[in-house]
């Protein structure tokens, strides 16, 4: 009959007030697994995505919607811009690489990205099957898509104008289908890559009137219908953004000045706005945190309250236990051991139900670019179950020291 | 042998018990008589080694009982003394069986379950070894209680007021388990009480007044 299991028959004994501490613990611990997962996990994709990118050039508007569009492929572009002007940014002696996106198509919600090899090259992408694209309406697929999509090698599927819907098909040509690519654990697993001329050739009018095409006044593709003749020409010919490398860290403060006073395009710093919209999100996070707080404060008064209320009750039997033999130290652990067991089973429980939700939440969520993962297991966590045997020690340290100071010959003799 | 020598006790150091020199042989069965008030607990807790004495030295089987530490102190109480008391106060959350045992463990002696059951056996309590406290008779507690002080072969066995809430029938049936147990386990016997009706059964009396 260890100390432990005295504590433990002790909390077994009172059923009710037990589970009320350990639900306050579990759920105050849950949230805050839920929290710190998730930021985690947000600000890991974010700067996976943007690894190796210091800069997106693309039109004007807002510079977190051109990110957003550019990097994780979630807003809509902020418009186009000239090839022209673009492939001189290119050329800039500042520029180490700089990768064109042609952003407008979609297969069942997935993007159509037009692009070229330098895009495989800054991602480092590999291929799993097949080949990468080399001619027009040739495609290579992400992981994800793949699976989710059911494509492999070799099927062919229509893409359908806009980000989202497929009401708008593209019938004049089909996409096939000529390699997957591996996973990369970042956005790229969703996206469809195709070469820049395939998307403008699926745009291009005179293909595009052999079928009844009503054309929309979309902002993020841009057709000139007054144009039609010049199309193929490559002075009309414009992409959606350009994702910038600099040669040297020296570019940081002056490209960027560069682009946005002497072009009519804007330039924005994946760093930059990803640390903004962090910073947005970020007032939300702080206060669950503090809710979080608040209900674990609650949870240690309950469990102080409890073991103080069930210590007065208790008071006699721990007499009982010095007249059998008992040390004071023995009783001091008794009370402590039985602080920490509620929160730390309270603590484990939380950190279960924590990743369970995460897990819950990321099957709900629509956009697989930014899906959640409960699976995942951080080693700060550990500070969470620190943190439990701390507020179990917190609320049990005052009446273990009354257990342990108490005068028995007193509390008998009351009887 | 014990041997209680000009031992005091004061309260608020204004008011003061003195008690008579007090010598208990071995194995010898006594009544310890007083009118509340008189400071027939205080004795009582001094005995049990509950309550050091502001003055005078208890001597059990030669050792001086206050002048161990107070974790020897512990120790010795929960090996060599077994007390029972008014009302049997068993810890509700743990089993008679599992009672037994914690008296074990805490007089840090092995767990021993044959004793257990031999001992219930002598009180006649062995069908309710797996019941909780709370689903016992006063009578049966009180027969626990006692089970709990003698199952560590005590060389001291006190009882505080062991009949007083009890009928008559009762409490001559725990007076004579008390005096069964203690010859069992050869163990002195103490009995405090200020009811009349346990005088007869003993030869010594100490008198408090």
């Amino acid at each position: 009959m260890s100390p432990l299991k005295i504590s433990w028959k002790s909390i077994c004994s009172k059923p009710l007030s037990s589970s009320l501490n350990l639900i306050l613990v579990a759920f105050g611990t849950s949230i805050l697994t839920i929290l710190l997962l998730a930021s985690t996990q947000i600000n890991d994709k974010l700067s996976r995505n943007s690894k190796d990118i210091d800069l997106v050039v693309g039109a004007k508007g807002s510079p977190l919607q051109l990110i957003l569009s550019s990097i994780y492929y979630i807003d809509f572009p902020t418009g186009n811009i000239p090839l022209k002007e673009a492939n001189e940014l290119a050329q800039n002696p500042w520029v180490k690489r700089a990768v064109p996106l042609a952003l407008g198509d979609n297969y069942n919600g997935t993007r159509i990205v037009g692009t070229d090899s330098g895009f495989v090259n800054l991602y480092n992408l590999k291929i799993k099957a097949g080949k990468l694209w080399q001619q027009d309406f040739e495609t290579n697929i992400g992981s994800t898509v793949a699976e989710s999509q059911h494509l492999k090698v070799g099927d062919e599927f229509y893409g359908a104008h806009g980000l989202t819907g497929s009401t708008d098909i593209h019938k004049a040509h089909a996409y096939k289908v000529t390699g997957i690519l591996e996973p990369q654990g970042n956005v790229t697993d969703n996206l469809i890559l195709t070469n820049i001329s395939s998307v403008w050739k699926m745009h291009d009018p005179a293909d595009e009137k052999e079928h009844d095409h009503h054309k929309k006044d979309d902002d993020h593709r841009s057709e000139n219908p007054g144009k039609k003749a010049d199309a193929p020409e490559i002075q009309n010919k414009e992409i959606t953004s350009l994702l910038i490398q600099y040669r040297s860290p020296m570019s940081v403060v002056m490209f960027p000045r560069m682009v946005n006073q002497s072009t009519n395009m804007q330039a924005a710093s994946p760093a930059m706005e990803s640390t903004r919209l962090f910073s947005l999100i970020g007032v939300g996070v702080d206060t669950l945190q503090w809710f979080a707080l608040l209900i674990m404060a609650i949870a240690v008064i309950s469990v102080f309250v409890n073991l103080y209320n069930s210590l007065k009750e208790r008071s006699y039997d721990l007499a009982i236990m010095r007249t059998l033999g008992a040390s004071r130290s023995k009783l001091f652990l008794i009370v402590i051991a039985e602080g920490i067991m509620l929160t730390f089973a309270g603590t484990l429980i939380g950190i279960f139900l924590g990743h369970a939700g995460l897990q819950i939440i990321g099957h709900f969520q629509e956009s697989s670019q930014a899906r959640l993962n409960g699976l995942i297991f951080l080693n700060s966590e550990i500070y969470l179950l620190a943190a439990g045997l701390a507020i179990g020690i917190f609320a049990a340290i005052i009446p273990a020291i009354q257990a342990y100071k108490s005068n028995i010959s007193e509390i008998l003799s009351k009887s | 042998m014990i041997n209680l020598k000009s031992v005091s006790h004061s309260y608020n150091s204004s008011y003061t018990i003195r008690f008579k020199d007090w010598t208990i042989a071995d194995g010898s069965q006594w009544l310890l008589l007083g009118e509340s008030g008189s400071g027939k607990t205080t004795l009582l807790h001094i005995l049990t080694g509950i309550l050091k004495p502001s003055a005078g030295d208890l001597t059990m089987d030669e050792v001086s009982l206050y002048k161990l530490s107070p974790k020897a102190l512990d120790q010795y109480r929960g090996r060599h003394i077994g007390i029972v008391f008014q009302r049997p106060h068993l810890i509700k959350s743990l089993t008679i069986t599992e009672n037994l045992l914690l008296a074990q463990s805490l007089a840090k002696l092995p767990e021993d379950h044959k004793r257990i059951e031999e001992v219930l056996e002598s009180l006649d309590m062995i069908a309710k070894k797996k019941s909780y406290p709370n689903q016992l008779s006063q009578g049966q507690l009180q027969r626990v209680s006692i089970a709990r002080a003698v199952i560590n072969k005590p060389s001291l066995l006190i009882a505080d007021e062991p009949t007083s809430s009890l009928d008559d029938k009762n409490a001559l049936s725990v007076l004579e388990l008390l005096m069964q147990q203690s010859a069992l386990n050869q163990s002195t016997l103490v009995v405090a009480t200020h009811d009349k009706r346990v005088k007869d059964a003993f030869t010594h009396t100490y008198e408090l007044k």
